[in-house]
């Protein structure tokens, strides 16, 4: 979903940040085992690391503020395994598997973990030529699609310049939805701080987002 | 607070530690009796990450990128390919970024929709990267939250918050402190921290390594 309280650039009242000194990669067991199976099910290939993240984001909004970071990682996990039919209501209930598993594209042994170790490629060949270059000016677009999106609230209708053209990448709006990669061309489009938050910000403050091309317009 | 559950010393109920120990359990069982999942590539993964995926990758990077200026040139101009080619690094997958705070200008970077970090060379994600806090003020009241990690820049200094709302993934180069000419890679090392490669600390300085 794009509005919900995923998108949180910009909003007030959530306090300090509260570093915690040598903080631990796990604070208890089944952190680690969420990550990992979280990890395993990606390796099958089921779907997207973006639908992923859609299904953190369709997540009730109490439950998305109510749930420490790797809870909502096994709800949003939970929950696609159970809209996708790979594992049934009665299954989670009873703790144990009921009837046997689906055939899957392929499952992660122990052999391929190294795999996983390493960050997938997201750039895409393309015919299509670049619409913007370094220093162009362009507008985000008002976008407010009811689906995934990695355009944030705060900077829709906003000015900026691109600053990097960064190659053809898989479209994350697209993918979410199991629609294929639809590549597009990706910028580092800089805003300043006046632009996004007006004329009390600092004046020695930007902020870039990585946008993708059908995010922008020509400014 | 939204994600203090995570933290152990101030989880909401009290019992949620163990019903989520219980849940995950069962789903882990389920996901192995059916043949999705293979426990003992779990605890593979889990083990990479509490022993061999963390900040020391990225400190040794960065210690290479002060040590030798042509290879921070190579590291600027496509961080996965200066990485990977240098041959003594854990790989790293595409579209890694370097950027260089300069006396001009301190880099920090967040990912306001989600939590995408450049784990490959900072390991996992501290809890307030991923926290509420954290996504919404950084692009905001960037100064506010720098002056929680204890940093505070000259006021001329420029910031620029990188948003990681797409697959590139950003490690920020610090500064290299003051008296550390001739320092080796290995001791250069030492005064990088993992906030200081996200920009949220600095580089610790000679007589704060010699604490530590």
């Amino acid at each position: 979903m794009t509005n919900s309280l995923h998108d949180m650039g910009g909003m007030h009242g959530f306090g300090r940040v509260e570093p915690e000194p040598d903080e631990p990669p796990f604070h208890q067991r089944w952190e680690g085992r969420v990550l990992a199976m979280q990890r395993a099910i990606g390796f099958t290939g089921l779907w997207t690391i973006d639908a992923g993240r859609a299904a953190l984001e369709a997540l009730p909004p109490l439950d998305y503020l109510g749930s420490s970071y790797y809870r909502r990682w096994f709800l949003g996990l939970q929950n696609r395994l159970l809209q996708r039919g790979l594992v049934d209501a009665d299954e989670i209930a009873a703790g144990h598997s009921l009837r046997a598993g689906a055939a899957l594209p392929r499952t992660l042994t122990e052999a391929d973990v190294a795999k996983t170790q390493t960050r997938g490629e997201f750039a895409r060949p393309t015919n299509a030529p670049a619409r913007f270059k370094e220093g162009d000016r362009v507008r985000a677009r008002n976008l407010n699609p009811p689906t995934h999106t990695r355009l944030p609230r705060y900077a829709r209708g906003k000015t900026g310049t691109v600053e990097a053209v960064r190659g053809c990448h898989v479209f994350p709006d697209t993918a979410a939805l199991g629609a294929g990669d639809n590549p597009q061309w990706l910028y580092t489009v800089v805003f300043p701080a006046r632009e996004l938050w007006g004329p009390d910000a600092d004046p020695a403050i930007k902020v870039s987002i990585e946008a993708f091309e059908p995010y922008l317009d020509p400014a | 607070m939204p994600d203090s559950n995570a933290h152990p010393h101030d989880h909401a109920s009290g019992s949620e530690l163990s019903e989520m120990e219980v849940r995950v359990r069962a789903l882990e069982t389920i996901l192995t009796e059916k043949g999705y999942v293979d426990p003992a590539a779990l605890d593979q993964i889990v083990e990479a990450f509490e022993t061999r995926i963390g900040p020391r990758n990225g400190a040794r990077i960065v210690a290479r990128a002060w040590a030798d200026p042509e290879f921070k040139r190579r590291l600027l101009a496509d961080a996965t390919e200066a990485v990977n080619s240098a041959g003594c690094f854990s790989r790293v997958g595409s579209h890694l970024i370097a950027v260089e705070n300069t006396p001009q200008t301190h880099n920090l970077v967040v990912c306001t929709l989600c939590s995408c970090y450049p784990w490959e060379v900072l390991g996992l994600p501290p809890t307030w990267y991923k926290s509420a806090p954290y996504r919404s003020r950084a692009v905001i009241d960037p100064k506010g939250v720098l002056a929680e990690f204890g940093v505070t820049l000259p006021p001329e200094t420029q910031i620029h918050i990188w948003d990681s709302t797409a697959e590139t993934r950003f490690l920020v180069v610090p500064m290299r402190p003051a008296g550390t000419e001739g320092w080796s890679e290995e001791r250069l090392a030492l005064l990088i921290t993992r906030d200081s490669m996200v920009g949220t600390g600095l580089a610790k300085a000679p007589h704060e390594a010699a604490a530590s």
